[in-house]
């Protein structure tokens, strides 16, 4: 069975990536999860400077999700090659660094940094952190925007990029075809849901940066639709992500036009999660005798809705 | 660098669910390897059921673990208060029923150095990591005071636990029902100002915030060590949400920086934490 994607000149064995954010800079799995029997590991976004975040609560619950106003705390991308990269590519992994700027300019410099050192397998452009003001958020709400960051990254390095989309847009799909017209290698989505919560008794917002992002599988029904219409919209590879829990979760969003699947916020109610999934995958592929699973990609069958069962 | 052991995930049937009051309860459980592996100060994170609403594990001080008379470890308990969903839900929980537990987590608590005695200051649910440093300062033969506080006097738990170790018990109630009236912070710092030199007391605290600021300040003004257990709201449990953080100064680093207190902590040095 072939379970092997491939994105730009990254090969992965399965489709299975540590979504930014969710996954520090990957070692605090080690333990964990062998990280080369990922796909890949996207790991956590880096400016070019250190970053302190917000200050706590950062998390909060809500039904079936979470929102989560971190504000990128990270340690820099001088202090990632140095301390957290040769560890990376010790480990096997697969790394997709996730890049910040608050200028093109910046997002062009990381891309140039990282195109220096070994290892790194592929640059994730966040243009789509609904958490901080100065972000790249800007150039992901503008389709000019997200054209200029892509095509400035794209002339800059020859790793694969792979801009992440925002869902907070009426037309995700019309971003997605900015980005691949840049030349972007790959597309993934969705980033969180920018979100709200309020404490009634003190009628005070329950995260310090009053708001947040919505991830978990409260969203996984409006991303699959995303990424479904990406899929009409644009023929290069989509990571596709948003409250996946299990194998039929990373199924549904590859059958609506996924190549890869990214998963975040399961890794932190279960840290094993990743070999159920695989698991899961393979005895799917088994029981419909699918020998390439890149062969299930986008193939939804909209000629009847499935039988409703209880 | 942080070192730890590899945390296992163990699906955990409930063997008791001993309710001590009309909030508190302790729960039993059947994840011997992670009891064999726990050195007190770690935490698990726990999850009563399947299902996605609550979603995310809670985190819990390791209360106990329990052996049999050969010495081999049978159980961990954890000792819950109602508050929210999850905690009101491990409160109801019936034997048979199961707890995901992910553990053991995070730094424990460094013991004593020699010679020394050990201070445990517990307010309220703050009891739970106590109860295993009791039994390894007890094996170490170091001499050891609870200085333990609740609302109530009702809502004072395994005094006797703790009697049979050999530690000195030091009670206080803010509705003065039994031990000294008001906080536990008011006996502690008769006891400090009673020491004679400095350096010789280790303080170990867990409780509320305020109460932590208070134990931390107080054992610096009389310069003894001093280790408190945060309680923050945690997503993994393992630094990969980095939502846990604690503004922590290093040595020669005015400036204070979030760490995580799921891997860095939860026990940390109490004169390094930056209190509100």
């Amino acid at each position: 069975m072939d379970l092997s994607v491939r994105i730009g000149s990254l090969e992965m064995p399965n489709p299975l990536i540590a979504a930014s954010g969710c996954f520090g800079y990957g070692l605090e799995y080690e333990e964990v999860v062998n990280l080369a029997s990922l796909g890949g590991v996207a790991v956590k976004g880096l400016f070019l400077n250190a970053r302190e975040g917000h200050p706590p609560p950062r998390i909060v619950e809500t039904p079936s999700g979470m929102l989560n106003a971190i504000g990128l705390q990270g340690i820099g991308v001088h202090r990632f090659i140095d301390e957290r990269l040769p560890r990376l590519r010790e480990a096997g992994a697969r790394v997709i660094v996730n890049i910040c700027g608050t200028t093109i300019d910046e997002y062009v410099e990381l891309a140039k940094i990282l195109s220096q050192e070994e290892g790194v397998g592929a640059l994730e452009l966040n243009i789509s952190c609904p958490n901080i003001k100065e972000g790249g958020i800007q150039f992901g709400c503008s389709l000019t925007g997200t054209h200029a960051v892509v095509s400035a990254v794209r002339k800059a390095t020859t790793l694969p990029v792979i801009p992440k989309l925002t869902p907070n847009v009426t037309a995700p799909a019309t971003f997605a075809r900015a980005a691949e017209d840049a030349g972007a290698d790959a597309i993934s989505l969705v980033n969180t849901f920018l979100a709200l919560a309020i404490d009634v008794e003190s009628r005070r917002p329950r995260l310090s940066n009053v708001l947040g992002g919505l991830s978990g599988p409260a969203i996984r029904p409006i991303a699959v639709r995303m990424v479904w219409e990406c899929r009409q919209e644009v023929k290069i590879p989509i990571i596709g992500m948003g409250g996946i829990m299990d194998a039929r979760d990373a199924l549904e969003f590859m059958i609506a036009g996924a190549n890869a699947v990214q998963i975040g916020t399961a890794n932190f109610v279960d840290p094993f999660v990743w070999g159920k999934i695989l698991d899961g995958l393979t005895s799917y592929m088994q029981r419909h005798s699918i020998a390439r699973l890149q062969d299930l990609v986008g193939t939804m069958d909209t000629s009847a809705p499935a039988a409703a069962h209880a | 660098m942080i070192v730890r052991m590899s945390p296992l995930d163990i699906d955990a049937t409930v063997i008791s669910n001993v309710r001590l009051s009309a909030d508190y309860n302790v729960l039993t459980l059947a994840a011997p390897e992670i009891g064999a592996e726990t050195e007190p100060g770690q935490f698990l994170m726990v999850k009563p059921g399947l299902g996605t609403d609550p979603l995310l594990r809670r985190p819990f001080s390791v209360f106990e673990v329990l052996r049999d008379d050969l010495g081999t470890v049978r159980a961990i308990s954890i000792l819950n208060k109602r508050a929210g969903v999850t905690t009101g839900r491990l409160y109801t929980l019936e034997p048979g029923a199961r707890v995901a537990c992910l553990g053991p987590l995070g730094t424990p608590f460094t013991p004593p150095v020699n010679g020394g005695e050990a201070w445990m200051v517990a307010g309220g649910v703050g009891l739970a990591p106590f109860a295993t440093l009791a039994e390894a300062l007890a094996a170490l033969e170091v001499p050891a005071t609870l200085f333990y506080g609740a609302r109530t006097g009702e809502e004072l738990f395994y005094l006797e636990f703790f009697e049979r170790l050999g530690v000195r018990i030091v009670l206080a109630t803010e509705d003065g029902s039994r031990g000294t009236h008001g906080r536990v912070t008011v006996p502690l710092e008769t006891a400090l100002g009673a020491l004679p030199a400095p350096g010789a007391t280790t303080v170990y605290a867990c409780g509320p915030e305020p109460m932590l600021a208070a134990v931390a300040r107080l054992a610096a003004r009389h310069d003894q060590p001093c280790e408190v257990s945060l309680e923050r709201v945690m997503g993994c449990g393992l630094g990969g949400c980095y939502s846990c953080v604690v503004p922590v100064r290093s040595p020669g680093d005015p400036q204070p920086h979030f760490v995580r207190s799921c891997i860095a902590g939860p026990v940390f040095d109490g004169a390094a934490v930056v209190w509100e």
